[in-house]
C-alpha cells in the first residue's frame, strides 16, 4: 500500500525530472568536463588540464572585479528596486482608483525589449545630448552634469539604476500576488481589535510577506548577477573594467579568446558562488522566521 | 471545446511537429549561411540570376546579428551540421582551428587552375586574409582557404562643413595639426573624434596604425613574438598619443564607452568633426544623412620614419565546407560570385569595395578615397602571428584608462608587459 | 482629541502622496514605450535628429513594411505556438512537481528539490554546444519539439520554486476536506491546489510567456529552416550588420510587445482576484 502510494508520488515529479535530466544534467556534466580541459571550442582535440582553469580563475583579478561590479548592481537592486516594488505593490493593493492602469504600466519595463531599453536610456544618459543633462542644465544644476555612462565614478551606478528600472516590475508583480493572498479577514480582525495602520502592517502584513520577500530576494540576486545584455548596449563593459560583469567575462573568454574550457570553468565557479549566496540567504530567512 | 479535446489536438500537433519534414534537397542546391543583413536583398538577386543561368539553386540563409551567427557556426561545427558555404567570424587562430578540424576545403588547387586566373582576379590584400603562408605559426599547410567577397579599410573621416566652421579648409596633414584642431573644437564646444572605442578592437586598430607608423612593422611583429617588450620607449610613445589626444580635446566625450553604431549616428548627424571608421560606413551615412559632406584620409602621421598604415583587407569572406556533399557546385558558385560583373553589382548595391580588381570602374568619390588607402593597408590576419587575446585586452582597456585619466602610459605599458610574460610562460605563443 | 477634519486631511494628504509617487514611476515607465512608438512612425534620418516624441509625419507604412519584411505572418504564428506550448507544458509539469515537493512524501525528495534549486543558480553559459549535440543525437535538432522541450527546461526550476513557495503557504484544511471526500492525489492537485494558486500560476504564465516570446538565440542555433523560426529571430534582421533600420525595428518591436502586454492584461486579473471565496481564516 505504501509502496503504491510512493510510486504515485513519483509520477508527479516524473515529467519534470525527465526533462531536467536530459536538458540540464547531461549538458552540465558535459560543460563540467570542458571546464577541466583547455579547448578553443572548435578543434576536435582538447588538452586535459585538471583544475588548472579553476586555479587560474582564483588569481584572475579582472574576474573578481567583475564579480564585485555585479555584486554592487545586485545590492542596489535588492535595496532600491525591491523597496520601490514593494511600496508600489502595497499602494496598488489598497482600494484606489486607476489600479489597473498602474498595474499595466509598471509591467512595461520588463516587457520592453532590451534593445529599446538600451537605446532609450543611452539617449537619456548621454553626456552631450542626453535628456538628463538637458534637464539638469535647465534647472541650473550645472555642476551635476557629467557623462554618466563614461565617467568611471558614475558608470556603474547609472547601469545599476537602469537595471532597477527594468526589473522592479517583477518584484511588483510577485509582491502584489503575495499581498493579494493575505485574507482580508485578517485585516478586519486586526481593525476590530483596535490596531492602527502601522500595527496592522507590522503584525499582519510583514510576517505573511516574509516568504514572498525571500523569494523575491533570491530571484533578484539570481537575475541581477546574471545581467549583461543592457550593459553591452550601454557601456560595453567599460570604461576600462568599471562596468564589466561575470557573464561578460565568460562571453569574452568564449568568443574573444576562444578559451571555451576556461569559459566553462568561469561559468561553474559563478554558479557555485551564486548557489552559496542563495543558500546563505535561505538559511538566514529561516532563522528570521523562527 | 472541452479541455480534453483541446489537449488532444495540442499533443498531436506537438508530435507531428517533432517529425520535421526535412527540406527536400533539389537535384542541386547550395546552401549558404551568412550574417550580412544589409546584403540579403542583393544576395537573393544574385542567387536567382545564378539559378537562371545554371539551374543550380542557391539558398542564402541569414542568421543575424553576427554574434549569434558566430555561435551558430561553432555549434554546427560540433554537431557536423555546417552548410555548404559559410563564414568564420573570428581571428586567424579560429580559422586555423576550423582547418585543423577538417572542416574547410583547401581552395588552392581551384585558385591556381588555368594559370591562377581566379587567384589573380583578386586584390592581393583581400586574398591575404584568407591565406596561410609558408612558415606560419599556426601549423597550417600553406594555401588559400577562403574567398573574399569584398574589401574594406578603416580610416579617418572628417566633416568638411564643421572643419570649415572651425576655420580649416583642409584636413590636418599631420598629427600635430590634428591635436591643435582639438583646441578649436573645445573652444567651439563641439565634439571631436567619435569611434566605437567601447568595442575594444577599434582601439586596437587605431593603436596599431600608429605603432606601425612610429616603429615600423618589423618591430611590432617582434613585440608580438616576444622579442621586444611593451615597455619599450616606442610603445610608450604610442600610448602617450592617446593621452595627448584626450588633453588636446580632439576626442569626443564619452568615447570610451561608445559603440560603433552610436559613433556612426553621431557623425552622420553632424555632431562630430571626425570619425574613425571603416568603409562600410559609406552605406550607413548615406541612409542616415544623404547630404553629409565628408572626406576620408589616412590617420595623420606622427613620424615620417615609417609609412602610415591602416587596417584593411577582405571585408567578408566565405569558406567551403570540407564535409559538404556539394563541394564542386559550391566552389563554382563562389567563382561566379567573385567575377567582375557580380562584384560590380554587389559593390553598387551595397556601397562596398569589391574584392575583384576589375570591378573598381565607377565608385562614388568617398569609396574611391577608401580604396586608395588599400595601398598601405595591413591586417593582423596577414602577419603570420597573433598576439595573445589577454594581452590585447589589457592593452586596449589600458588605453581606455589612459583616456579617462586613471592610468599613465608607463603604467599601462608595464601592465601589458606583465600579462605578456605570463602568457608566454604558459604556452608557446600562437 | 483629534478632529474628523484632521483625519480627513490626513487621508487626503496620504492619498495625494501615494498618487504622486505612483504617477512619477508610471511616467518613467511610459516614456520608453512612447519613444518606441513615435520612432516607429518616423523616417530613418529623423530618428536621431528629431528628438521630440511627436513624429513630424506619421509614417504608418512602417508597420506594413515591418510586417512584410519581418516575416511576421509565419514567424508570428510560430512564436505563439511555441509560447503557448511551453507555458501549458510548464504549468502542468511544474505545478505537479511543486505540489509533490510541498505535500507528498517520497525518498529522495529533498535531493531532487535541491537539484532543481541548484539549476536555477548555476547558469550554464556555453551550454549551447552540448545542447546542440544532444538534440542532434536525439534527432530533435531543427524541430519544434526539441525547441519546446529546451524552453520548458529553462523555466522549470524557477516555476517550481515559485509554486512550491505558495503551496507551502496553502491551508491544509481544504486538502484534508477533499481527501476525506475521496479525492485522489491527482484530483486534489487539480481541483484544490491549482485553483487556490491562481495568482502564482498567473505569475508563472507571464514569466514563462515573456521568456519564450523574447528568446531568440537558442532558436537561431537550433533551427535551420526559416518556416520554423520564431518572431524574434525575424526581427533581428532589422538590426543590420551595419545599417540598423530603426523605424522598421521600432515598428517590429511595437508589434512584438503587444501580444505579451495582452497576456499580462489577461493574467493580472487573476492576480487581482486572488483568494477564493470561503477560504478558511488562517
Amino acid at each position: 500500500m505504501k509502496f503504491k502510494s510512493t510510486l504515485e508520488n513519483y509520477v508527479f515529479v516524473l515529467p519534470a525530472v525527465t526533462i531536467f535530466a536530459i536538458f540540464y544534467i547531461i549538458p552540465f556534466f558535459w560543460v563540467f568536463s570542458y571546464a577541466l580541459h583547455d579547448w578553443d571550442g572548435i578543434l576536435p582535440t582538447m588538452t586535459f588540464v585538471g583544475l588548472g582553469n579553476f586555479k587560474e580563475i582564483l588569481v584572475d583579478k579582472i574576474w573578481w572585479q567583475s564579480m564585485t561590479n555585479a555584486g554592487y548592481i545586485t545590492l542596489v537592486a535588492l535595496t532600491l528596486q525591491n523597496a520601490v516594488a514593494f511600496l508600489l505593490a502595497w499602494a496598488c493593493d489598497r482600494e484606489i482608483r486607476a489600479k489597473n492602469f498602474y498595474r499595466v504600466l509598471f509591467f512595461i519595463p520588463p516587457v520592453l525589449s532590451e534593445v529599446v531599453v538600451g537605446l532609450v536610456w543611452q539617449w537619456i544618459l548621454d553626456g552631450n545630448y542626453g535628456l538628463l543633462n538637458h534637464w539638469l542644465n535647465g534647472m541650473g544644476l550645472h555642476a551635476w552634469v557629467r557623462n554618466w555612462l563614461s565617467d568611471p565614478q558614475t558608470a556603474l551606478s547609472a547601469v545599476a539604476i537602469v537595471h532597477c528600472w527594468k526589473g522592479f516590475g517583477w518584484g511588483f508583480l510577485i509582491f502584489l500576488a503575495g499581498l493579494q493572498t493575505i485574507p482580508r479577514e485578517l485585516y478586519e480582525a486586526a481593525r476590530v481589535d483596535g490596531a492602527n495602520a502601522w500595527h496592522t502592517f507590522k503584525n499582519v502584513t510583514i510576517p505573511l510577506m516574509i516568504p514572498v520577500a525571500v523569494l523575491v530576494s533570491i530571484l533578484t540576486i539570481l537575475g541581477t548577477m546574471q545581467a549583461f545584455v543592457l550593459i553591452i548596449a550601454m557601456t560595453g563593459g567599460g570604461p576600462a573594467y568599471h562596468t564589466d560583469v561575470p557573464v561578460l567575462r565568460i562571453l569574452a573568454s568564449m568568443r574573444g579568446s576562444s578559451r571555451f574550457g576556461y569559459a566553462c570553468a568561469q561559468g561553474i565557479t559563478f554558479g557555485v558562488i551564486l548557489m552559496a549566496i542563495s543558500f546563505i540567504q535561505y538559511r538566514f530567512s529561516k532563522k528570521a522566521k523562527a | 471545446m472541452s479541455v480534453r479535446r483541446l489537449a488532444g489536438i495540442f499533443l498531436s500537433l506537438l508530435i507531428l511537429s517533432g517529425c520535421s519534414s526535412k527540406l527536400q534537397e533539389a537535384k542541386s542546391t547550395v546552401t549558404i549561411w551568412h550574417w550580412m543583413t544589409d546584403r540579403e536583398p542583393a544576395f537573393r538577386e544574385l542567387a536567382s540570376r545564378y539559378e537562371a543561368k545554371t539551374g543550380v539553386r542557391v539558398n542564402f540563409e541569414l542568421y543575424a546579428p553576427s554574434d549569434a551567427y558566430s555561435q551558430k557556426i561553432r555549434s554546427a561545427a560540433q554537431g557536423t551540421n555546417l552548410p555548404d558555404i559559410f563564414g568564420i567570424l573570428g581571428e586567424k587562430r579560429d580559422f586555423s582551428s576550423f582547418i585543423k578540424a577538417g572542416l574547410i576545403v583547401d581552395l588552392t588547387p581551384y585558385m591556381e587552375e588555368n594559370n591562377s586566373v581566379w587567384k589573380k582576379s583578386f586584390f592581393a590584400k583581400a586574398l591575404a586574409v584568407n591565406e596561410f603562408n609558408p612558415g606560419n605559426s599556426y601549423g597550417i599547410k600553406p594555401g588559400i582557404y577562403g574567398v573574399p567577397i569584398d574589401v574594406m579599410s578603416i580610416q579617418l573621416l572628417y566633416n568638411k562643413k564643421l572643419l570649415k566652421q572651425l576655420g580649416f579648409n583642409k584636413p590636418p596633414q599631420n598629427f600635430q595639426e590634428f591635436l591643435s584642431i582639438g583646441k578649436n573644437i573645445k573652444a567651439a564646444n563641439m565634439q571631436g573624434m567619435v569611434s566605437g572605442w567601447g568595442e575594444i578592437w577599434m582601439i586596437d586598430c587605431f593603436a596599431n596604425d600608429y605603432a606601425f607608423n612610429i616603429m615600423g612593422k618589423d618591430k611590432v611583429i617582434a613585440t608580438i613574438k616576444g622579442k621586444v617588450p611593451y615597455t619599450d620607449p616606442d610603445w610608450i610613445k604610442v600610448l602617450t598619443l592617446f593621452k595627448d589626444m584626450q588633453e588636446s580635446g580632439v576626442l569626443a566625450s564619452g568615447l570610451v564607452t561608445m559603440i560603433n553604431k552610436n559613433a556612426e549616428q553621431l557623425f552622420a548627424n553632424e555632431r562630430a568633426v571626425f570619425a574613425f571608421n571603416g568603409s562600410w560606413c559609406v552605406n550607413v551615412y548615406k541612409e542616415m544623412n544623404p547630404s553629409l559632406d565628408y572626406g576620408v584620409m589616412l590617420p595623420p602621421k606622427v613620424s615620417d620614419k615609417y609609412p602610415a598604415s591602416v587596417w584593411g583587407g577582405a571585408g567578408s569572406s566565405f569558406m567551403v565546407n570540407a564535409r559538404s556533399k556539394n563541394k564542386e557546385e559550391a566552389v563554382k558558385f563562389l567563382e561566379w560570385l567573385t567575377e567582375r560583373d557580380q562584384q560590380a553589382y554587389l559593390s553598387e548595391a551595397t556601397n562596398n569595395l569589391p574584392a575583384n580588381k576589375e570591378s573598381v570602374s565607377k565608385l562614388p568619390e568617398v569609396l574611391a578615397s577608401f580604396s586608395e588607402g588599400m595601398e598601405v593597408a595591413t591586417h593582423p590576419s596577414v602577419w603570420g602571428v597573433s598576439e595573445f587575446p589577454a594581452v590585447i585586452e589589457t592593452l586596449d582597456k589600458g588605453i581606455q584608462s589612459i583616456i579617462i585619466g586613471e592610468r599613465t602610459p608607463e603604467q599601462v605599458a608595464a601592465d601589458v608587459q606583465k600579462i605578456k610574460e605570463r602568457e608566454l610562460a604558459k604556452r608557446k605563443y600562437n | 482629541m483629534k478632529t474628523t477634519g484632521y483625519y480627513k486631511t490626513k487621508k487626503v494628504a496620504v492619498n495625494v502622496l501615494i498618487h504622486a509617487f505612483l504617477l512619477t514611476v508610471a511616467a518613467t515607465c511610459l516614456f520608453p514605450l512612447l519613444w518606441m512608438v513615435s520612432s516607429s512612425l518616423k523616417t530613418q534620418d529623423q530618428i536621431f535628429k528629431n528628438m521630440s516624441l511627436i513624429p513630424q509625419g506619421w509614417h504608418f507604412e512602417n508597420y506594413y513594411q515591418a510586417w512584410i519584411q519581418g516575416g511576421f505572418g509565419r514567424n508570428f504564428i510560430n512564436s505563439i505556438f511555441y509560447t503557448v506550448s511551453v507555458v501549458v507544458g510548464i504549468i502542468i509539469i511544474s505545478s505537479m512537481a511543486a505540489y509533490a515537493f510541498s505535500r507528498l512524501r517520497f525518498p529522495g525528495k529533498n535531493i531532487l528539490f535541491f537539484m532543481f534549486m541548484a539549476a536555477m543558480m548555476i547558469p550554464i553559459p556555453g551550454s549551447f554546444v552540448p545542447l546542440y549535440v544532444l538534440l542532434t543525437k536525439l534527432h530533435l535538432r531543427n524541430t519544434a519539439l526539441g525547441y519546446i522541450l529546451c524552453m520548458i527546461n529553462v523555466g522549470l526550476s524557477t516555476s517550481i520554486f515559485l509554486l512550491k513557495t505558495f503551496f507551502d503557504k496553502m491551508p491544509k484544511e481544504l486538502e484534508d476536506a477533499a481527501r476525506i471526500d475521496g479525492c485522489s492525489k491527482l484530483g486534489i492537485w487539480f481541483h484544490v491546489a491549482l485553483p487556490l494558486a491562481k495568482p502564482v500560476l498567473a505569475v508563472v504564465v507571464v514569466f514563462n510567456a515573456l521568456a519564450v516570446w523574447n528568446e531568440y538565440i537558442l532558436a537561431l542555433i537550433i533551427f535551420d529552416s526559416k518556416p520554423l523560426m520564431p518572431l524574434q529571430v525575424a526581427l533581428m534582421s532589422f538590426q543590420g550588420e551595419f545599417v540598423t533600420r530603426y523605424p522598421l525595428l521600432m515598428a517590429g518591436l511595437t508589434i512584438t510587445a503587444l501580444p505579451i502586454i495582452l497576456v499580462y492584461l489577461l493574467m493580472q486579473k487573476y492576480i487581482v482576484k486572488g483568494v477564493t471565496q470561503g477560504a478558511v481564516v488562517g
